[in-house]
């Protein structure tokens, strides 16, 4: 097997090399075309945006499947430890005070690479994941109360449920508006400004608004299931 | 192949062999999660930040932080 390995790996092409053609063809298209300067995302979310609801709608799934199997188990009676309740696991303060800080920022910078999808590397995915990070942040440094009162659980829902529908909802937009399904039918704008390049930045922000709350209501459930009280001396 | 990928691919090589090493849970979740570092450095150095964003926030903070609330889900179960 190990044989077999390590001839696959010789017999592959130079490391940096690219042999195909369709990279090359994007490369010299997708800039004129679409008006944007991030290739990657109009390749995702225009050139093969099909695939891209596709993969967005597994996250959904998953994040469904999720909440389903967790839901069974806080039905049971002896769910909660019965002593000493209400007593949160201590943090450590420098953790915490640092933690804090970084809640804006990691906030800021989130809706930064979401908005800022065709033009610098990002897009709706990654600045999803960011934005889900921030509001776990509040849970490591404050106590699960607190968490949970930030991130309720009806705005996740509904957050993630508007993300998911708005992606299919503008690809029948376009259907309506004479185009194909999820072709880019909007004005697409100076290349470089930030209102450029159609539909796909209306793709990214409902990408974005899914994955983020798909990422906050993963923690949510996950988070529950944690008994934020242990002994009484931490 | 610059010499700053040779060496993240070397670092990632030891990397791993540190996790698996690893024999307390706990510890290999936080080693998972810089090896979920190293992984988004090479994705960085191999140009492609898009994929070096996605593992930052996927394999370096949210696998981590679910398998330690899937180990606390355990304890609690062992405690009760």
């Amino acid at each position: 097997m190990a044989g077999l390995l390590l001839w696959a790996i010789t017999g592959l092409p130079g490391f940096g090399k690219y042999p195909g053609q369709y990279g090359d063809l994007i490369n010299s298209v997708a800039v004129f075309e679409r008006h944007v300067t991030n290739v990657v995302t109009a390749v995702n979310f225009d050139y093969r945006a099909l695939d891209t609801l596709g993969e967005e709608y597994i996250l959904f799934a998953a994040a469904i499947g999720v909440m389903l199997l967790l839901r069974e188990q806080r039905g049971e009676p002896h769910y909660r430890l019965p002593e000493h309740p209400h007593i949160p696991i201590r943090r450590s303060e420098a953790g915490r005070w640092i933690g804090l800080g970084f809640i804006g920022v990691i906030i800021v910078f989130g809706i930064y690479i979401v908005i800022h999808a065709q033009l610098t590397p990002g897009g709706g995915f990654q600045g999803g994941a960011i934005l889900g990070t921030a509001s776990v942040l509040v849970y490591l440094t404050t106590e699960e109360r607190i968490y949970r009162r930030v991130t309720p659980k009806w705005l996740v829902e509904v957050a993630e449920c508007a993300g998911a529908g708005g992606y299919a909802l503008i690809g029948i937009a376009a259907l309506l508006a004479g185009g194909a399904f999820l072709q880019n039918v909007l004005p697409l704008g100076k290349t470089g400004d930030l209102a450029s390049s159609g539909t796909i930045w209306l793709i990214n922000f409902s990408v974005g608004l899914e994955v983020s709350a798909a990422f906050s209501m993963l923690y949510l459930e996950f988070v529950q299931e944690v008994p934020e009280r242990t002994t009484k001396f931490e | 192949m610059t010499a700053f990928q040779a060496v993240l691919l070397i670092l990632l090589a030891a990397g791993g062999t540190v996790v698996v090493l690893t024999r307390t849970p706990r510890k290999q979740v936080i080693a998972t999660s810089f090896y979920g570092l190293l992984l988004s450095l090479l994705f960085m150095a191999t140009q492609a930040p898009d994929v070096a964003l996605s593992q930052l926030a996927v394999g370096a903070v949210a696998v981590p932080l679910m398998l330690l609330v899937a180990l606390a889900n355990v304890r609690k179960e062992l405690h009760k």
